[in-house]
């Protein structure tokens, strides 16, 4: 039960500790945070089974690991590890340009990506058990995460003024399963979690996803790129937490040390975006 | 409904449907005249240090020394327990039944609370491993005890708010009220 929570992504088993220690309700294992993936390049593939190992065994909430999208046998591999949940992640090298897993396959339940509403119901009816928006992971600016839930939770909204006789062709223009659609009109909320990801870089960040409609926060490259990571770990709860009430949100930002150097999008290109991997 | 970090939204909702009026508890300020207090699923690590730092474990002691009930879910099962809050003489076991992928879910009887069968939703569940003597037991799984109570504390290892069935959270709405 991840939800309120921040979820941190955490390369060795000291920092799972600290990220522990600090609050997460989960961490994400991987061997480079997005933000040295963009600067080593190459391809970025599933973590190495003994370190996922170490993490599990160095702290007691959940643990995470991402997959290349498309890439089933990287998440056969994660599910024999009883790894608690599957990222199929666009910050990994895609190892398929056409399908994504066929999560309904697994046990194990599925994170994944979306930029936009469509996006999210087709990972859903691919049987993900939590969405999170794509953001731009390993930037340090949450512009696009906040582009995304804006999208996400917009495109709720305004299926939830249709009419019943609107929904098949708005499930047409979401490319997405009708009877999701009509589940999603009805209920005005998706049928799983929806979380913040993708370039949240301080306290203040953390509580704008939260009001903007994300039901808990991933940070990556945000915690462990800082100056201080752990205290900058607790400020990010505390304001996950807190997201409504600015005076702590105040009190957590102080004395932080500086927030990781961020990448402007128009710095990007469109090459250097992740968030067009997926469909 | 404390809110620190977990699955409160379904409990708030719940509630409502079932005729209460929730208040989402963040602060101890917010917890002052509530007839009832849940402890909601979540990370029980991540909960824990949220009321600590929060401050909030005094006003949570004189909410349960008022004699007023507090239900706690899955995670906050182990928050009521010895080792944290110590609202209830319980030890508990974090995730005793396995990690995510061992998550289940059982129709089980729980006694005095309500009628026939509920749907129980177990994830990550802790279990009761040990009980002090004025705790009853009120449901058992694979030999473990899920569910207790002592007073007006009640301690249930699933998420009740996971299912439709909304019978326990009008029995806990009607214990607040009385």
């Amino acid at each position: 039960m991840l939800k309120g929570g921040v979820i941190m992504d955490v390369v060795d088993a000291d920092q799972a500790k600290i990220a522990e220690e600090a609050g997460a309700c989960a961490v994400m294992a991987l061997e480079r945070v997005p933000a040295d993936i963009r600067k080593d390049g190459g391809v970025a593939r599933m973590s190495n089974p003994r370190m996922i190992k170490e993490i599990q065994d160095s702290v007691s909430i959940p643990v995470m690991a991402k997959v290349r999208i498309g890439h089933f046998v990287e998440a056969q591999v994660l599910q024999s590890l009883s790894i608690d949940f599957i990222d199929e992640s666009e910050v990994l090298t895609p190892a398929d340009e056409t399908n994504h897993v066929d999560k309904f396959e697994f046990d194990a339940p599925f994170v994944c990506g979306a930029t936009n509403l469509g996006e999210a119901l087709r990972r859903i009816g691919e049987g993900a058990a939590m969405i999170r928006s794509k953001g731009e992971a390993g930037t340090g600016n949450v512009v696009e995460a906040v582009r995304h839930m804006r999208e996400i939770v917009g495109g709720i909204k305004h299926l939830t003024t249709l009419s019943s006789t609107e929904l098949p062709t708005a499930a047409k223009n979401l490319q997405a399963p009708l009877e999701l659609v009509r589940e999603v009109a009805t209920a005005g909320w998706l049928p799983v979690p929806v979380f913040c990801a993708g370039g949240i870089a301080t306290p203040a960040d953390a509580a704008l996803m939260m009001q903007l409609g994300a039901e808990g926060n991933f940070v990556g490259s945000g915690i462990f790129k800082s100056d201080d990571p752990e205290r900058r770990a607790k400020a990010i709860v505390e304001a996950t937490t807190h997201f409504n009430d600015p005076e702590r949100i105040a009190a957590a930002s102080e004395q932080l040390g500086e927030a990781m150097p961020g990448i402007e999008m128009a710095a990007l290109g469109e090459d250097g975006r992740l968030a067009g991997r997926g469909w | 409904m404390l809110a620190v970090q977990g699955g409160f939204q379904r409990h708030v909702e719940h509630l409502r449907e079932a005729g209460a009026e929730p208040v989402e508890v963040r602060l101890p300020t917010e917890l002052e005249d509530l007839d009832g207090l849940i402890l909601p699923g979540g990370e029980s690590t991540t909960i824990n240090m949220g009321i600590e730092k929060a401050g909030l474990a005094p006003a949570i002691l004189a909410h349960h020394e008022a004699g007023r009930p507090v239900l706690g879910t899955c995670a906050g099962m182990i928050v009521a327990g010895k080792e944290h809050l110590d609202l209830i003489e319980i030890t508990t076991r974090r995730n005793a039944f396995g990690r995510q992928l061992a998550s289940f879910e059982d129709d089980i009887e729980v006694e005095g609370i309500v009628e026939g069968k509920i749907r129980a939703v177990f994830i990550r569940a802790p279990w009761v491993e040990s009980t002090g003597d004025g705790v009853e037991v009120l449901a058992e799984v694979r030999d473990h005890p899920v569910a207790v109570r002592q007073g007006t504390v009640t301690a249930l290892s699933f998420h009740p708010e996971l299912t439709p069935d909304n019978r326990i959270h009008l029995w806990f709405s009607e214990l607040c009220a009385a």
